[in-house]
C-alpha cells in the first residue's frame, strides 16, 4: 500500500479533486493544494481546516499552470511548505468546445497546452523527484475520451490521450524504482464542468464516488483506473469497432 | 443541451436550456431572472423557473468556520444536513431542527423555514440562523441576523429563494451525549385517543410525532402510532448505522402506490409492536426512515406525487381533521406516510413561515391527475374553513387564494423580493 499521508494536489479546485482532499484530510493526512484562483483555493482550504484535526497541515498556492516556466519553482515551494510529500495528484483541465477548435488552430493548441503539456512538464520534475527518492505515488486524472478519437470531443480526447500514452512510458520507466504511477480515466461526472448536461442516464458518477475511486487506486498502486469501472468494458467495445464503421458513427 | 429539473416529487418537471452551476461564493450574481436550485428536496415549483436560469447551488458546499466549544457553524448555503451531521456529531453537537431528510441544503432549511419532530420545544430552522449572508443581484452583500439587516432576516427566513441568493448561513447547534435516541412509542385507536397520548408526550420528549393509518375509517378514523423521542443520556455503549442502503433502481412505468397496497401496508404498519417504555436507537433511522431507500420517489412512477401539509389552528384542529382524513380515506387516495403533529407556540422568525400553533397534517398522493387535485382543493376548502394554512415547500400547485389565506402578510414581504429573483410558484400564487 502507498502511504498518501503528504499529498500534493494540483488543480485543487476541480470538483473531483475537492473531493479527493476531504476524503484525504478524513484521513488524517496532510496537504499542498495547487490551483489558479484564489478565492476558491481559499475557500477550499478554510474547509478542509474545518474537517481537520489540530496537528494536520494545509496550504495552498495559488498559480497559472500553464506557466511550465514556473513549474520547477512551484515545485520547489510545494516540498518546502510539507516536506516529504509521498503522493501527487494532477487534476487540471479544461473541457474545450470541439467547434471552436475546429476553427481556430490557436484555440487548439491553447487547449492541448492545457490538458496535456502543462500535464507532462509537471510529470518531467516529478517523475526524476520521485526516481531519486525510490518511492512514492504520482497518479494523474485523464479521461475515457482518450481512447478513442470521437468527432464530437477529439481535442480533448487527443490531449487526454496523449498523456495516457505519457504515463505509460513513464511507468515502464519507473516499475524499476517503486514508483506508482496511476492513470485515472473517468468517465460521466457531475460537476460544474458538465451542468449543462442531461444526466437522466444511468453512468453518470458523482465527484464523490469517483474520488474514492482514485483514493483507493493510489493506495494499491494501481496502473490503469476507469471510474466507474463499467467503463473499462464499455471503451473495450468502443475500441474493437472496426475503423471503417467508426468512422460513420455519430458518437 | 438541455437538462431536466424536478422538485423531488417529480411533478412539475421543467427542461432548462440555461443552467448556472455556483461554485465559488465571492462572484457577483448575472444581470437574468433566476432562482436557486439546491438538492432538489423540496416538493413543489419554489425551486424551478421556467423562464428564468436555475442557479445550481449545491457545488456550493465548503465549510468556513466550526467552533467546537460553542457549538456554532458557519458554512456554504449548498452544504447538506448531512454532511453538517458527519462533521458534528462525533465532536458531540446536533442541529437544533432537522426535517425528515437529512439530504436538504442549508439555503434550502432556510428559504422554507423547515420544522421538526421538536416545533413544540424549540420553533422552527430560522430560530437558530445566528446569520446569513444575502447576495443581491445588485451586487449588494447583506450580513442578515435578528439585530442587523432584521427586514432582510425576515423576509429571507422562510422567504422561498426570493430575496437574493443566500450565500452562508451560520447556525447554533445542541450538544448530545452520542448518536442514540431514546424512543417511545404507543399505538392509539381513532383520533380522539391520539389528543390524549399527544398531550401526555409533548411536556416531557422533546421530539413528538404521530403516523396514522389514512385508509382507516369508522370508529378507527385516525388511528395510528405515536412516536416520542429524546437525545440520549451518558451511554456506555450506543447504537451505530451501517452505511449500507437500498434504493428503487429504476423508475416504475405506473406508480406501485396504488389502494391495495395502501390498505395492506398500512395494515402492518398500524399492527406493529409498540414499545412505550422506550428503547435506544441511533439518529439516522429515527430522524430520517426514508432516506434509508434511496430514490424511494421513483416507486411513484412517471407521473410523480403530490405532498400535501397544512396546519390548523388548535381550536379547530380537531374537527378539521376529522372532515379531511374522512375525505382521504372515502377517496381510496391515501398515502404510506401520513404524518401527524402538533406544533408550539414559539414564533417562527420569517414573515412566510409556515409553523404556526396548531396541528400539522402531513401525506402523499400518487399522481392522478384531475382526480387527485380535486380531491386537494377539497382539502384546501376544509383547511381554509378552519383558518389553516398550506406549506409552500409542499405544494406545487396551491392557489393564489389558498397562498394568499395562508400568508396574509405576503404583500409586506414581495417588497424584499429581489428584481431578478423569480420562481414558477411566486408566478402561480402572486397572481
Amino acid at each position: 500500500m502507498n502511504p498518501t499521508n503528504r499529498a500534493l494536489i494540483i488543480g485543487a479546485t476541480s470538483a473531483i479533486a475537492e473531493s479527493c482532499c476531504r476524503k484525504l484530510i478524513g484521513e488524517g493526512a496532510s496537504l499542498v493544494c495547487i490551483g489558479r484562483d484564489a478565492n476558491k483555493l481559499e475557500s477550499l482550504k478554510q474547509d478542509l481546516l474545518v474537517r481537520a484535526t489540530g496537528e494536520q497541515q494545509v496550504h495552498c498556492i495559488t498559480a497559472d499552470l500553464t506557466d511550465t516556466e514556473a513549474h520547477h519553482a512551484l515545485l520547489q515551494e510545494a516540498h518546502t511548505l510539507l516536506p516529504d510529500i509521498d503522493s501527487v495528484l494532477i487534476a487540471h483541465g479544461s473541457l474545450p468546445d470541439q467547434k471552436a477548435c475546429e476553427q481556430s488552430y490557436n484555440e487548439t493548441a491553447k487547449q492541448i497546452n492545457i490538458n496535456a503539456l502543462s500535464v507532462i512538464s509537471l510529470l518531467t520534475e516529478l517523475a526524476n523527484d520521485f526516481e531519486k527518492k525510490g518511492k512514492g505515488v504520482i497518479a494523474v486524472i485523464t479521461s475515457v475520451a482518450g481512447d478513442r478519437g470521437r468527432q464530437s470531443n477529439y481535442v480533448y480526447g487527443a490531449a487526454k490521450g496523449m498523456v495516457s500514452t505519457f504515463l505509460q512510458g513513464l511507468r515502464n520507466r519507473l516499475s524499476k524504482s517503486a514508483v506508482s504511477v496511476v492513470d485515472i480515466k473517468p468517465g460521466f461526472v457531475d460537476t460544474p464542468m458538465t451542468a449543462s448536461f442531461d444526466k437522466s442516464g444511468p453512468l453518470w458518477a458523482q465527484p464523490e464516488q469517483v474520488a474514492e475511486g482514485i483514493i483507493q487506486a493510489m493506495k494499491k498502486g494501481k496502473d490503469e483506473v476507469y471510474l466507474l469501472w463499467f467503463w473499462r468494458w464499455i471503451m473495450l467495445i468502443i475500441k474493437l469497432i472496426p475503423e471503417r464503421i467508426f468512422k460513420k458513427l455519430s458518437l | 443541451m438541455s437538462i431536466t429539473l424536478s422538485p423531488w416529487n417529480r411533478y412539475p418537471k421543467i427542461s432548462s436550456e440555461k443552467v448556472i452551476s455556483w461554485t465559488d461564493r465571492t462572484k457577483p450574481l448575472p444581470k437574468t431572472p433566476m432562482i436557486a436550485y439546491a438538492n432538489g428536496r423540496s416538493y413543489s415549483d419554489v425551486c424551478l423557473t421556467s423562464d428564468g436560469t436555475p442557479v445550481l447551488t449545491r457545488p456550493l458546499n465548503k465549510f468556513i468556520e466550526f467552533d467546537r466549544q460553542t457549538g456554532k457553524l458557519k458554512a456554504e448555503a449548498g452544504v447538506t444536513l448531512q454532511e453538517i451531521l458527519t462533521l458534528v456529531v462525533p465532536q458531540g453537537w446536533f442541529l437544533q431542527v432537522t426535517p425528515g431528510t437529512q439530504f436538504v441544503t442549508l439555503g434550502g432549511a432556510l428559504a422554507n423555514d423547515v420544522h421538526g419532530k421538536n416545533h413544540h420545544s424549540v420553533g422552527s430552522f430560522g430560530n437558530f440562523v445566528l446569520n446569513f449572508e444575502l447576495l443581491r443581484s445588485d451586487g449588494q452583500r447583506l450580513v442578515c441576523s435578528p439585530d442587523t439587516n432584521q427586514q432582510w432576516f425576515e423576509a429571507t427566513i422562510g422567504g422561498l429563494g426570493l430575496t437574493g441568493l443566500i450565500v452562508w448561513v451560520e447556525i447554533q447547534l445542541q450538544p448530545i451525549n452520542n448518536p442514540a435516541m431514546v424512543v417511545q412509542s404507543e399505538s392509539f385507536s381513532n383520533l380522539t385517543r391520539f389528543w390524549d397520548v399527544n398531550s401526555k408526550h409533548s411536556s416531557t420528549s422533546p421530539y413528538t410525532v404521530a403516523w396514522l393509518d389514512c385508509a382507516a375509517t369508522g370508529r378507527k378514523l385516525g388511528r395510528g402510532v405515536f412516536f416520542a423521542g429524546r437525545h440520549a443520556g451518558a451511554l456506555n455503549t450506543y447504537p451505530t448505522h451501517p452505511e449500507t442502503t437500498k434504493s428503487v433502481p429504476i423508475e416504475s412505468p405506473v406508480s406501485l402506490i396504488n389502494r391495495f397496497s395502501l390498505k395492506a401496508f398500512n395494515a402492518l404498519y398500524a399492527r406493529q409492536p409498540t414499545k412505550p417504555e422506550g428503547f435506544i436507537q441511533h439518529y439516522i433511522p429515527y430522524f430520517y426512515p426514508l432516506d434509508a431507500i434511496k430514490n424511494w420517489n421513483r416507486l411513484y412512477g412517471k407521473k410523480g406525487f403530490f405532498q400535501y401539509q397544512c396546519v390548523l389552528p388548535m381550536e379547530s384542529a380537531p374537527e378539521g381533521l376529522n372532515l379531511l382524513l374522512k375525505d382521504i380515506s372515502k377517496s381510496g387516495q391515501g398515502s404510506f406516510l401520513a404524518v401527524l403533529k402538533t406544533f408550539g407556540d414559539i414564533p417562527s422568525k420569517g414573515l412566510l413561515s409556515f409553523p404556526r400553533p396548531g396541528a400539522t397534517l402531513a401525506l402523499d398522493f400518487a399522481n392522478r391527475g384531475n382526480s387527485t387535485l380535486r380531491l386537494l382543493s377539497k382539502l384546501d376548502e376544509i383547511v381554509k374553513d378552519h383558518g389553516g394554512a398550506l406549506y409552500p415547500a409542499k405544494d406545487g400547485r396551491m392557489s393564489s387564494e389558498m397562498f394568499k389565506h395562508s400568508f396574509p402578510l405576503w404583500e409586506h414581504f414581495s417588497e424584499s423580493i429581489d428584481p431578478y429573483f423569480c420562481s414558477d410558484f411566486w408566478s402561480r400564487v402572486s397572481r
